[in-house]
């Protein structure tokens, strides 16, 4: 784990990266980092997200520059330049349940093949899917998600990466710090270490590779 | 006549039960909280991660990270738990939600409801709604009983559909109505209409029993 600005984080996030953002509705999202991608315009990125948050929050803002070509997410209701560029084709939407997102991502990051989940069965959504019945129920095969980079928000850290989270803002966030190959998180306080109890660390700092500090 | 959503949020209050474990979608379910009886105590659980979520006690009082799954700013009961996304959905689709109280597009006869999308002109994304049909104990469908004039309760969904269980209850403005294996049963009217501008106001069939009552609200 190391301290880096976030100038110097971001710079390493290529063009066409595939980008895990924490967050939901943009409460618990990397705000730093996200406006820094906007400004040293990491363009054709792969979002994978709950949401696009608003035009003017959040993940959102990724959205409304076109620096996206493609987002995976649950929900765009939020933020009509989503559904706009949607409709223009510059930009790919994939919907996913959300329970079944975020255990896309834990599968990714936990080392399963994939999860068998009853949501979506019969709908639109489980066309070319394949349908396992257990025990009398029928699931839907779902497979793993990994990214190249997570980008993720946490209240405090310690100096060995031990995350805290703040109430609702957790969301995503521990789930995506398992699914990347490099994991970024943006902390509002950094502690030195021994000074979060073992039994309050949310997410251990094995998983963290880059520390930032917010605003 | 009282708003309709008024109306329907009121009607929906009466079905929460003591004890239960509720997720209240957003829009007129979101209003069912202003009405559950006095002797009645739920524990509100919001998607984005808490157990014990309750109204914002007071202006000012605002957390930037406590908020419900509408983005709006919260407030938390004592001994209220909060959690990431995987552990609140697995609560979703592992049955330990009791009842959750989401808006429709339509239902149709056979109880299915479709809430997430009209194709080619409104694609918000089915969020946490297919889950929540899905997985909760109990689903009820808050909403309007007819939108611009159109029946909403139709025969068979031309909308893309958001789980293929069966809900448990409709509750509209106008009546509250059962999906069951023999059909769509009218258990209720409201007082402000009659029977027959009901069976006008939906496409589907009803089944009309006796021993059908008014609503109160």
């Amino acid at each position: 784990m190391r301290l880096l600005s976030v100038e110097e984080t971001v710079k390493m996030i290529p063009d066409g990266a595939v980008v895990m953002v924490g967050g939901f509705l943009g409460v618990g999202s990397p705000n730093a980092l996200i406006d820094e991608i906007v400004r040293q315009k990491r363009s054709s990125i792969t979002i994978i997200a709950n949401d696009t948050a608003f035009p003017d929050r959040g993940v959102g803002k990724i959205i409304v520059n076109k620096l996206a070509k493609k987002v995976i997410v649950s929900h765009i209701g939020t933020n009509p330049e989503t559904q706009k560029q949607m409709i223009e084709g510059s930009i790919e939407v994939e919907l996913v349940p959300q329970g079944t997102l975020v255990e896309k991502i834990r599968a990714g990051g936990l080392g399963l093949g994939g999860i068998l989940t009853p949501t979506g069965v019969g709908t639109i959504i489980a066309e070319g899917k394949q349908i396992m019945n257990i025990e009398g129920k029928d699931y839907m095969l779902e497979l793993p998600l990994k990214a190249d980079f997570a980008i993720i928000k946490a209240k405090r850290a310690d100096c060995n990466g031990n995350l805290v989270y703040s109430l609702t803002a957790r969301n995503f966030n521990p789930i995506m710090a398992t699914a990347a190959s490099t994991v970024i998180a943006e902390v509002e306080e950094i502690l030195p270490v021994g000074t979060i109890p073992p039994d309050e660390v949310h997410t251990p700092g094995i998983f963290i590779d880059y520390i930032v500090k917010g605003r | 006549m009282m708003d309709p959503k008024f109306i329907i949020a009121k009607r929906v209050a009466k079905e929460l039960r003591d004890g239960q474990l509720v997720n209240l979608g957003i829009g007129i379910p979101t209003l069912v909280v202003d009405y559950i009886p006095k002797n009645v105590r739920v524990l509100f659980q919001s998607e984005n991660g808490i157990i014990g979520m309750s109204p914002l006690p007071e202006e000012g009082l605002e957390h930037p990270d406590l908020t419900n799954a509408g983005a709006n700013y919260v407030g938390a009961i004592p001994g209220a738990a909060c959690f990431d996304s995987a552990l609140s959905f697995g609560i979703i689709r592992g049955g330990h939600l009791d009842l959750t109280v989401l808006g429709g597009l339509q239902v149709d006869e056979e109880g299915h409801l479709a809430n997430w999308m009209v194709p080619g002109k409104m694609i918000p994304g089915m969020g946490g709604a297919m889950d929540l049909v899905t997985g909760a104990k109990r689903v009820i469908v808050a909403m309007t009983h007819t939108s611009k004039g159109d029946p909403k309760i139709v025969k068979r969904c031309t909308l893309p559909l958001t789980s293929i269980r069966r809900v448990d209850l409709i509750v509209t403005e106008m009546a509250v109505i059962e999906p069951t294996d023999e059909g769509l049963v009218l258990k209720e009217i409201s007082p402000e209409v009659r029977l027959e501008e009901v069976v006008k106001s939906t496409e589907a069939s009803l089944i009309i029993p006796k021993d059908l009552k008014v609503m109160e609200v």
